[in-house]
């Protein structure tokens, strides 16, 4: 059986699910930052799989701007997460609850 | 070394590399900025402790720099709209109107935050080289013509507002308030990446224009529709829409107060910008998707912010809240976009000038009075016009100004929206500006309640001492009162007599 393009897009919308849902459900805010680092990889991997049926080469292009810009957004987002766990140790996303109303 | 020989035919088969001609005085603005900004990093590093306290002025400085070009491009109107970048890159009158509103915006900002990150004994250098960061991707925002772009773009605002926000290290409060702005927006930026992916393979270019051209047929396929979903949802994220604007009260509460108005103007406004560009250039043929999404992402914004405002006790949340209906109003041309496209993005900008200018005028006051009152509850406000008149005053202008009472800017930019909307004469156009001003009337309960609070009621605590203004605090509330007269009297000018507005009510 032959490999299309459409697999790969199966694949990405399974990811990009698995992702959206784990960021609702879960409530670690490390965990809940790699369900989105695996939201944006299903962006790749659908970039990629558009890029090689249309053979075009703008979706590859696209992909290194998500990987550099998903690198900065983990350099900031680990350091707050940092930030607030050295306060609170045992934090969950539930425990944030100073501001509210 | 084999490996090098085995390229080499390859290699010499390529073209040879011709750089594309760029217009460099188109793209000044950001290069001005973007040296500018390098340049007052490095004065730092080499500087230390000894030009700390210049910080302020030189960021202030680079903000007036990049609005030299931005007004020598508008002196050059014939060579308007200027194309750079294969398409990718647009100058034309929305984007220069849009440039010189987040240079304005930035450099109040900056006249916001000096005393306070000054008196608070925060990393105040770094703080102002991040507004100039995140300032540089809302003046590429204003020109993106290219969906990659304007996902850098839109990065480049977000990322240092995410440190910003949690800028105050030591309180919890404000760590939770980046904490909890990061993930929304990078959440909000994983929907809105995907709806580009899937508008990428439908279309099979990046470009907006290209995108239209693409499918301008009647029929779109299930894929383009998901796309267009998508990056809708991620959009109005951004513009915190509802439902999607629960982390924008948190947020704005638990970040420093001057960066709290730079989200809430300067951020918000680059959302809308990325959502006007992408709806108005990407899908115009594709209103039957955007259209009914725009109607319910705006009555439900504009109704549920006001209600949600209504019961607030903290002037900052309920800013935020205002906040988030006046972004109900701004989404309503959109509603319509198909009819009346020309006036819908004409009636954006409008508002987001004067919004801009009113909302940074209120928070200019709310920083002034936390000086003396040391809280941000509404009731301490009381007594105000006792032993601060001239503050009273302005703060009396801006919220006359959000209610939407003439000559204030704020009336004109409603105008505009209902104007924008009874134009395109469609029913659902009509039911949605019946909407609006039924949340016009609701909004004016909660902002007269706090002039009554700084006109009328005594002070709680008895302190009539008189509040010291910093000459930078005072500038800020100076250009932002300027601008919501000045823009309500031009709009007065422009529309006329009175006759227009009621014949254009009755006209169904």
């Amino acid at each position: 059986m032959e490999v299309t393009a459409t697999w790969y897009l199966i694949l990405s919308a399974l990811l990009f699910t698995m992702g959206l849902v784990g960021l609702l459900v879960r409530r670690n805010p490390l965990i809940m930052f790699m369900c989105v680092e695996l939201m944006l990889n299903a962006v790749n991997i659908s970039f990629v799989a558009f890029s090689g049926a249309l053979n075009d080469v703008a979706g590859r292009t696209a992909v290194f701007f998500v990987l550099v810009v998903a690198a900065a957004e983990v350099v900031v987002g680990l350091s707050l997460v940092v930030a607030l766990m050295r306060r609170r140790p045992t934090l969950t996303a539930d425990d944030l609850t100073a501001l509210r109303g | 070394m084999s490996i090098l020989a085995s390229l080499a035919p390859a290699i010499a088969q390529t073209t040879e590399f011709v750089r594309p001609a760029i217009d460099w005085h188109a793209f000044a603005p950001e290069l001005v900025l973007l040296a500018w900004g390098a340049l007052v990093t490095v004065i730092d590093l080499i500087g230390g402790e000894r030009t700390r306290r210049f910080m302020p002025s030189l960021t202030g400085i680079g903000f007036l720099l990049a609005m030299i070009p931005v007004l020598t491009l508008w002196s050059q109107n014939d060579d308007l709209p200027r194309v750079l970048f294969d398409g990718a890159y647009m100058v034309d009158h929305y984007s220069l109107v849009l440039k010189g509103i987040f240079l304005v915006s930035a450099y109040v900002i900056v006249l916001l935050s000096s005393n306070y990150m000054a008196e608070g004994d925060y990393y105040d250098a770094e703080y102002y080289q991040l507004i100039a960061a995140s300032v540089l991707g809302m003046l590429v925002m204003t020109s993106a013509r290219d969906l990659i772009s304007i996902f850098i773009a839109l990065e480049l605002m977000s990322i240092p507002a995410y440190l910003m926000a949690a800028w105050r290290k030591s309180d919890l409060k404000s760590n939770e308030a980046g904490l909890k702005y990061m993930l929304m927006g990078v959440f909000a930026s994983g929907i809105l990446l995907y709806g580009m992916s899937l508008l990428y393979g439908a279309a099979a270019d990046t470009r907006l224009v290209e995108i239209a051209d693409a499918i301008d047929t009647g029929e779109t396929t299930p894929i383009f529709t998901l796309g267009v979903l998508f990056t809708i949802i991620g959009f109005a994220f951004k513009v915190s829409a509802v439902p999607f604007h629960t982390w924008a009260p948190d947020t704005y509460e638990g970040a420093p107060t001057p960066l709290t108005a730079f989200l809430a103007v300067a951020s918000k406004a680059g959302g809308f910008v990325a959502l006007v560009s992408v709806v108005l250039f990407a899908f115009p043929h594709q209103w039957e998707i955007a259209e009914p999404v725009m109607w319910i992402l705006s009555a439900l914004t504009m109704t549920v912010g006001n209600l949600i405002a209504l019961r607030q006790t903290n002037i900052v949340r309920m800013l935020a809240y205002s906040g988030i209906a006046q972004a109900g109003y701004m989404l309503a041309p959109l509603a319509v976009y198909s009819k009346v496209p020309d006036l819908a993005q004409s009636s954006i900008v409008t508002y987001l000038l004067i919004y801009a200018a009113m909302n940074l005028g209120a928070f200019a006051v709310v920083i002034i009075a936390a000086r003396k009152t040391r809280s941000g509850d509404i009731e301490s406000y009381g007594g105000m016009f006792r032993y601060a008149p001239g503050i009273t005053v302005a703060m009396t202008v801006f919220l006359f100004s959000l209610t939407g009472i003439p000559p204030m800017g704020g009336w004109f930019a409603k105008f505009q929206i209902f104007n924008a909307l009874l134009s395109a004469e469609t029913t659902a156009a009509t039911v949605l500006a019946i909407i609006a001003a039924v949340n016009s009337v609701i909004a004016a309960y909660y902002y007269l309640a706090i002039a009554k609070q700084m006109w009328f009621l005594p002070a709680p605590d008895g302190d009539h001492s008189p509040i010291v203004v910093p000459p930078a605090l005072m500038a800020a509330v100076a250009i932002t009162v300027i601008v919501t007269i000045a823009t309500g009297s031009v709009g007065v000018g422009l529309v006329g007599d009175a006759t227009d507005f009621v014949e254009l009510l009755a006209s169904p």
